[in-house]
This record gives structure tokens, C-alpha cells and sequence, in this order.
């Protein structure tokens, strides 16, 4: 035990001088990441360069991404979302019960499963600033609530969707997947969002030191209702997506989802303390957990394995972070 | 204060450290760019430099927590490296830095104890704990239950917790950066005692401030740095105006430039506002055009009530009125809007963003103001940004450059400026100048009497005398949570002030 440390908490410690090139490399790690892991696969597999595969890839990240943004919004303000694979189960399942067993017509299904998981959202901002409850614990009753729900609506059994809303999982041409479409579209409101908007930036402060954001005049708790709305909202497009996909919706649907859209966050550079995080960061976060698990099949490794393997690249990301923000304060 | 005259020659014993050439880089500025300077056992060595000399940078190398890009370190005649807080604790160097390095969500006793708790059986010994942090507290004077929450004291107390922290190392290499730059009369005075005996027991002291009056009270000698570089060192009896020639490099005529302006209608009114256990029937009222001053002693309240008046906290009874409408309680944004401002004391814990960049912190609090439809005009935000940044010198790289690595005075600078940008019509000001060099508070003056040449007011809250004395139109003067009484500019002097300070602390000890 030595006393060293007290003294020097939160102090500067010892910087090494960094070369540009470094200091690029350290703020865009998971990009060269994503990179090296590409080259690696496309030289290990033949399979794996291939336009279906890529298209498949895409496919198969959209799910993640989406979710990913919208958890983007809550991990800068230094919160968490653990309810929103749940939310994306209750949207689908509400829009396939409206629309098929109440005959609702489709367009206004969506517009309700949407407003679901804004709701969600809204509940998860309203228990953490008015009821003062932690993100963790707030999000994780979400998660069982929203979970629960969706098996009681469904009576926990898939409910097909209208043909209208399956066609969102389609490929437009040959090359041009729908969700993929609307991942792209997401990603860029999310970059908006955070880098022009009065809400993003506030989020960036919130997220930095809260007590400074409030007497700079922002309004933590309304922010905050934005916050975790837009995350609840995101997650109901998720949940959309991959009904779409699976052409029915399912209430164990996106089980475990919120883990890899956390791990996706972290992985594209945000920092769990809050202050930090980018739209394409999460982005390229996605595409890593997606290039892995795709590879990894590929490489005819087993289910067993692979979870093992991705547990260790969440771990590592989780440590650079960690390593990062110990190297910069 | 009688041995304070003797020469202290008899006291300085040897050298026991030395830098040479010491260079440090960061990317984008030269922070020190060969500094040497030499300390004896037995000494209070001062550092005195502008804001972003690199006196903080100097002392960092010391402590280890930067490692020198060039030049050496001489301990005790051979040269060391000092890799990390490791090794200045073997080397016997204890700091005390600008910047505090408490746990605030841990008490007091907590964090005199950190790192090495006493224990027993394996587990922390609570008791044995507190008894040592009220040891320590009460070797500095500091009235606090050790089982307090650090987060709960003012700066100026956990600056005395920082302090005692430091004390408790027994370091023969005594570092202290701007120790002062928080404290009242009375606490100075008692640190300064501190200081001397340490001083008289051989330890060897660096001390760090912009207090120019505290130089010749506690120094023996003086190395003044500029832009990086040694440039001088001269015995602390200097003459001030000589410290700061040497220091700014130029002469400053006139350290507190106030031009009164006559006063207009009262933009702000007070009417007795309480909160149980921190302040009870605090009235007053600021005019347009007036600097108004508030003085007290450390935890008379001051903060307590401007906090209180901007939203910051709630308070139990009585009003605040802005133009004559009434504000509700606890509600920054309101208050905001009426046209309140408020640069708090605690800028690392509640003026700064410190990871986010120069140009972001000073457009925090005109966010609002710079969006349409729900976007912000970066591009014009960014122009205010280096405009304002430009009017008060602040000393950086680039608006892109991270506060956190911005000098500590600095840093002060840009809360100031996030305000003035704000274009509040009454600015509360809560130790304003704390850790700014004598230079840059000229401007800081200079801009408070533009202020109030356009019809703001200002409310200032300072534990620097001779600055609410040398700025205000009007003092007034809380002690005990209550407001102790009010002075007009010209009957406002050091002894007339401390009369009020402490009156009715006497007062109330008697009921
Ligand atoms: N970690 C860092 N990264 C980049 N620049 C830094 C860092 N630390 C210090 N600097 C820069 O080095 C210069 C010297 O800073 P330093 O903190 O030593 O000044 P100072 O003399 O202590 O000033 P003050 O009186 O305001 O405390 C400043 O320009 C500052 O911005
Ligand atoms: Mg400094």
C-alpha cells in the first residue's frame, strides 16, 4: 500500500510524448480493428469477401447498430440501457397484434409500436430523474416489465406479421438490403443529433460533469427524458427490423440484445463514466460483434466458443477504455 | 508574527534539490522550456509566473506525476528520476496541488487515511481513522466532523483537508500549489504559522501564489518564471511592484481599476431568505450599475446564499425578486432567464466541463440562445468562444484544446468567460479571481466595470480583502448565516470588514 495514489488521483501521470499517428490510432482503434479483422477473415475464409456474405454481415449488424444508437445517447450522458432488446420485443409484438388480431391497419400498428417504445423510454428517464433511481436498476425492471409484457400480449407465441411490414426486411435490387437502409439512416440522425443539436451537445455536458451542465442553465431532467425516449424509440425500429427479418414477431426476440448494443457502444470508443462516445464509433462497434460472430462461422467454430471469444473483445475493449481514460487524465 | 521579521538565513541549511534544463512538451505548447532552480533545507521557496508559466507543470516533475522530456533532477547530489508518486514519497516530496484530489463521495477521515487506512485484524479500524484525520484536522484548524462527506465542504475547507492530507506525510520537500487561493485572513495566518515551523524544523518549502502580499510573510526566495523559463530569482523582500515587472514584464499603475457608476434601479432584491442550518434573513438588493461585495469569514454562507438566489439549492423562506419579478425556488433555468448569472467557486467540480474542449465549455450557458429549431450555430458559438477567450488572454493551443490540461488559472478564466458571454444582468461572481495572475485580473476588473458601465450589476463574493475593498461600491458582510451589517465603499476598510466578520459570531456564541 502506498500513499502515492491518493496524491495522485486525478492528477495528470506520466504522459509519454505522442506521435500524431498514435494519438489517431488510440482515438480510432476499433476502425483498425474492424480493418485488420477483414483482412484476416477474407485471408483465413474464401467465403467470407463475398458480396452475399458482406450483404449478410450488414443484415445481420443492422439489429445491433440500431439498438447501438440509441444506447449511444444514454452511455454519453453516463447512463445505461438494459431494457432495450425487451422494448424492440414489446414494439414488434404490439404491432403484430394490432395489426393482425385487432385489424389495425398496418402504417398505424407501427406508429403505436413506435410511440411503445418511446413510452418505454420515457418511463426508464422518468424513474431515473424524478424517482432518482440508478440507470442500472431503473432499466433492468424495464427489462423485465417490457419482457413480460410482451409474453402476456403474445401468450408466448410468435404472431405473424402483415405482409405490408415483412417487406422491410427485403433487398432492394440485388445489393441494397433494407435494413441496412435503415441502419445507414440511423446512424446518420444519431450523428445529427449529437454534433448539431442543442440536445446532443447538452447530452456531451450532462454526461462531463452534471452538476456544471445544470448551473450552465441546461435542463438535466428533461434532457434526460429526450435521452432515454430517442433510446426506447431506436429500439422500437430495432424491434421492427428484425421482425421484419424473421417475418413474424417473437416475444423472446432480442434477448440479451441490450449487451452487445452496450458492447457495440464501448467497443466504438465511448467511455462508460459518460462524456464521450460518436455515432460512427458505435457504428463501426456494430460491425466488429458482426464481422466476428459471421467469421467465426465461417471458420466452422462452435457456438460454444464463439461466445467465449466475444466475451474476450468486449473485456478488451472495456480495458482499452479503461487504459485510455487512465492515460489522459 | 515576531519571528517573521528576523532574517531566517540562520534556518536554510543545504541544498536538497535542484532542476537543471528541464524542458517539457505537450502537444501543441511548450510548457517549460528550460527552468532551473534550486531549493535548501530550511527554505519557503517561491514560484511566481502568469497563468500558464509552467509553475504547476515545474512542480508535476517533482511530484512524478510528468516525466521531464530534457534537463535533470538533482536530489541530495545525484541525479534521480522520479517515475511516479512512488518515488517523490521515498525522495520525501509531498504535494499539495491546485487542483484538489479528494474522494467526495468519501468523509473526511476517509480521505486523510486514503491508500493506507489504520487497521485492525485485517479490517479498517473506523476509530483509530477518526482519531487521526481530528488530529490532523485540529493541527490545521479546521472545525469539520471527520465523518463528514468531503463533497459537502466548501473549497476553502477542502483546500485545509488537502493541506492536512500533505501534513501527515511528514515530507522533508514540502510542495504547495496556490494553497491560498481559497482561504480567508484567518486561514492564511494559521497556514503561514504551519509553514514557519515546518520552515524552522528544515523542511523545505515550495509555495505557489498569486497573492503577491503573502510573498515577503512566508518567503525567503523567489524564482519567477515566464513562458516556460526561469527568468530570475530575487529574495522575497522584493518590492511588489518589482515582482510583478519581473513577472507580467511590465509595471501595473492601478491593481483595482473600479470606475463607479452611478446606480440605477435595483435589478436584484433579496428579502429574507433562509435555510434552516445554513442562512436565516438575508436581505438586500443589487443596482444596476453596482459592484456589490460579500465578505465573511469561511462558512459565514456566502456561497450558501448566492447559490440559493441563482436556483442552485432551494432555500425555506423569503423571496428573490429579479426587475421586480419574483424567481421561483431551485430553478437555475428560471433564473437564467430573469437574468441572473453565476461563476461558481468550485470550477473543476461546477464551472467546467473538463473533458471536453475550450470552445464547448464557453458556450455551455449560451446553448440555448445559439440554437434554432433545435440547432446550434456552432460555427457562430465558436466565434464568441475566441472572441471572449482572446479578451481575457487565455493561454491555450487552440479552442480545441481539452480544459482538463489548461493551466489552473486558466481554467478559472473560462468559467468567467462562459458567463460574460451570457450576458447576465446581474453576475454573481463567487471567488472570481481565485488561482488568476495579477495581470489577467486587471482585465477581469476591467471587464466587471464594462459590465457595469452598461447597466448590469455584480455581485461579488471574494475571500480577498483588498479585492472586495479595492472593487465594490458597496460591502456587505455575512457572519453566522446572517447578514452582519453594510458598508459604503468609502467607510470599507480591512479592520472595518473583520469588525463585522466575526461581531456576530461572538454574538451568537452568547445565546
Ligand atoms: N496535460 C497537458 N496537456 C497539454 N498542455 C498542458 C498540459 N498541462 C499543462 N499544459 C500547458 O502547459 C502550460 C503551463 O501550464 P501550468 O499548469 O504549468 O501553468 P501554471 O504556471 O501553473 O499556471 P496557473 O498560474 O494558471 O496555475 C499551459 O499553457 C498549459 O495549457
Ligand atoms: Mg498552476
Amino acid at each position: 500500500m502506498h500513499v502515492s495514489t491518493d496524491v495522485l488521483n486525478g492528477t495528470a501521470k506520466a504522459t509519454r510524448r505522442r506521435h500524431p499517428a498514435a494519438a489517431w490510432l488510440a482515438e480510432n482503434g476499433a476502425l483498425v480493428a474492424l480493418v485488420v479483422l477483414v483482412v484476416g477473415l477474407s485471408l483465413l475464409s474464401g467465403d467470407f469477401l463475398t458480396v452475399t456474405n458482406l450483404l449478410n454481415v450488414g443484415v445481420q449488424a443492422a439489429v445491433t447498430a440500431i439498438l447501438a444508437f440509441g444506447v449511444t445517447f444514454v452511455i454519453i450522458t453516463g447512463g445505461i440501457d438494459l431494457s432495450v432488446g425487451s422494448v424492440a420485443a414489446l414494439s414488434a409484438i404490439v404491432l403484430a397484434w394490432l395489426a393482425t388480431d385487432s385489424g389495425l391497419p398496418w402504417p398505424l400498428a407501427v406508429l403505436v409500436a413506435l410511440a411503445v417504445g418511446l413510452v418505454c423510454g420515457l418511463a426508464n428517464a422518468a424513474l431515473i430523474a424524478y424517482g432518482k433511481l440508478p440507470p442500472f436498476i431503473a432499466t433492468l425492471a424495464m427489462l423485465g416489465i417490457a419482457r413480460g409484457l410482451a409474453l402476456v400480449i403474445s401468450q408466448g407465441s410468435p404472431i405473424a406479421l402483415p405482409d405490408a411490414v415483412t417487406h422491410l426486411g427485403d433487398t432492394i435490387g440485388d445489393y441494397l438490403p433494407i435494413p441496412v437502409l435503415v441502419m445507414i439512416a440511423m446512424g446518420l440522425i444519431t450523428a445529427l443529433v449529437l454534433s448539431r443539436t442543442y440536445s446532443g451537445r447538452a447530452i456531451y455536458a450532462i454526461g462531463g460533469n452534471e452538476e456544471a451542465a445544470r448551473l450552465s442553465g441546461i435542463k438535466v431532467d428533461r434532457q434526460k427524458l429526450i435521452t432515454y425516449g430517442l433510446s426506447g424509440l431506436f429500439a422500437a425500429i430495432a424491434g421492427i427490423v428484425l421482425a421484419s427479418r424473421l417475418a413474424s414477431a417473437q416475444p423472446q426476440a432480442a434477448s440479451g440484445y441490450e449487451l452487445d448494443a452496450i458492447a457495440a457502444v464501448v467497443i466504438g470508443g465511448a467511455s462508460l463514466s459518460g462524456g464521450k462516445g460518436r455515432a460512427f464509433g458505435t457504428f463501426v462497434g456494430a460491425l466488429i460483434l458482426a464481422v466476428l460472430r459471421n467469421g467465426l462461422n465461417l471458420l466452422s467454430v462452435s457456438a460454444f466458443w464463439q461466445q467465449v471469444v466475444i466475451g474476450v473483445v468486449i473485456a478488451l475493449a472495456v480495458l482499452s477504455d479503461t487504459l485510455r481514460r487512465k492515460a489522459t487524465t | 508574527m515576531t519571528n517573521d521579521d528576523s532574517p531566517r538565513g540562520g534556518a536554510a541549511g543545504g541544498e536538497i534539490l535542484r532542476v537543471e534544463g528541464l524542458r517539457k512538451e505537450f502537444p501543441g505548447v511548450v510548457a517549460l522550456d528550460g527552468v532551473d532552480f534550486d531549493l535548501r533545507a530550511g527554505e519557503v521557496h517561491v514560484l511566481l509566473g502568469e497563468n500558464g508559466a509552467g509553475k504547476s507543470t515545474l512542480i508535476k516533475m517533482l511530484s512524478g506525476a510528468y516525466r521531464p522530456d530534457a534537463g535533470r533532477i538533482v536530489v541530495d547530489g545525484e541525479p534521480v528520476e522520479i517515475r511516479g508518486a512512488g518515488d517523490a514519497q521515498r525522495l520525501g516530496i509531498a504535494t499539495i496541488y491546485q487542483e484538489f484530489n479528494l474522494v467526495p463521495e468519501l468523509s473526511v477521515g476517509e480521505n486523510l487515511a486514503l491508500g493506507r487506512p489504520p487497521r485492525r485484524f485485517g479490517l479498517v479500524d473506523t476509530k483509530k481513522m477518526h482519531e487521526r484525520a481530528r488530529e490532523l484536522l485540529a493541527r490545521v484548524g479546521v472545525d469539520v466532523d471527520p465523518r463528514t462527506p468531503v463533497g459537502r465542504l466548501g473549497i476553502a475547507r477542502m483546500q485545509m483537508v488537502e493541506i492536512a492530507k500533505a501534513l501527515a506525510l511528514n515530507a522533508r520537500v514540502l510542495i504547495m500549489d496556490e494553497p491560498t487561493a481559497v482561504l480567508t485572513t484567518s486561514e492564511v495566518e494559521r497556514l503561514f504559522a504551519i509553514v514557519r515551523q515546518l520552515r524552522d524544523q528544515g523542511v523545505a518549502i515550495v509555495f505557489i501564489t498569486h497573492h503577491l502580499e503573502e510573498i515577503p510573510q512566508v518567503g525567503d526566495r523567489v524564482t519567477v518564471l515566464r513562458d516556460g523559463r526561469s527568468v530570475t530569482q530575487v529574495p522575497a523582500s522584493t518590492p511588489e511592484n518589482e515582482l510583478v515587472r519581473l513577472m507580467v514584464g511590465r509595471p501595473i499603475d492601478q491593481q483595482y481599476p473600479r470606475e463607479p457608476a452611478a446606480p440605477g434601479e435595483p435589478l436584484l432584491r433579496v428579502r429574507g431568505l433562509g435555510r434552516r442550518g445554513a442562512f436565516e434573513d438575508v436581505s438586500f438588493e443589487v443596482r444596476a450599475g453596482e459592484v456589490v461585495g460579500l465578505a465573511g469569514l469561511v462558512g459565514a454562507g456566502r456561497t450558501e446564499v448566492a447559490r440559493a438566489v441563482f436556483g442552485a439549492d432551494s432555500y425555506d423562506t423569503g423571496e428573490v425578486l429579479v426587475n421586480g419579478r419574483p424567481l421561483p425556488r431551485g430553478d437555475v433555468h428560471a433564473a437564467m432567464e430573469a437574468g441572473l448569472g453565476l461563476v461558481p467557486e468550485d470550477r473543476k467540480g461546477q464551472g467546467l466541463v473538463l473533458g471536453a474542449d475550450i470552445a464547448e465549455n464557453l458556450g455551455l450557458v449560451t446553448l440555448r440562445r445559439a440554437s434554432r429549431g433545435g440547432f446550434v450555430d456552432r460555427a457562430g458559438q465558436r466565434r464568441a468562444a475566441a472572441d471572449v477567450a482572446g479578451r481575457l488572454g487565455v493561454r491555450m493551443s487552440g479552442l480545441g484544446q481539452e480544459v482538463r490540461t489548461l493551466s489552473g488559472g486558466n481554467q478559472q478564466k473560462i468559467v468567467i468567460g462562459k458567463w460574460l458571454l451570457a450576458d447576465a444582468s446581474v453576475l454573481i461572481l463567487d471567488e472570481p479571481t481565485r488561482g488568476i495572475d495579477v495581470g489577467a485580473k486587471v482585465e477581469i476588473y476591467q471587464l466587471i466595470n464594462s459590465l457595469t458601465a452598461s447597466g448590469h450589476a455584480v455581485l461579488m463574493i471574494s475571500s480577498d480583502l483588498p479585492e472586495i475593498l479595492g472593487m465594490s461600491d458597496r460591502v456587505l458582510v455575512m457572519a453566522r448565516g446572517r447578514l452582519a451589517g453594510e458598508l459604503a465603499a468609502r467607510e470599507a476598510t480591512q479592520d472595518s470588514v473583520m469588525a463585522l466578520a466575526v461581531s456576530e459570531v461572538e454574538d451568537a456564541r452568547v445565546h
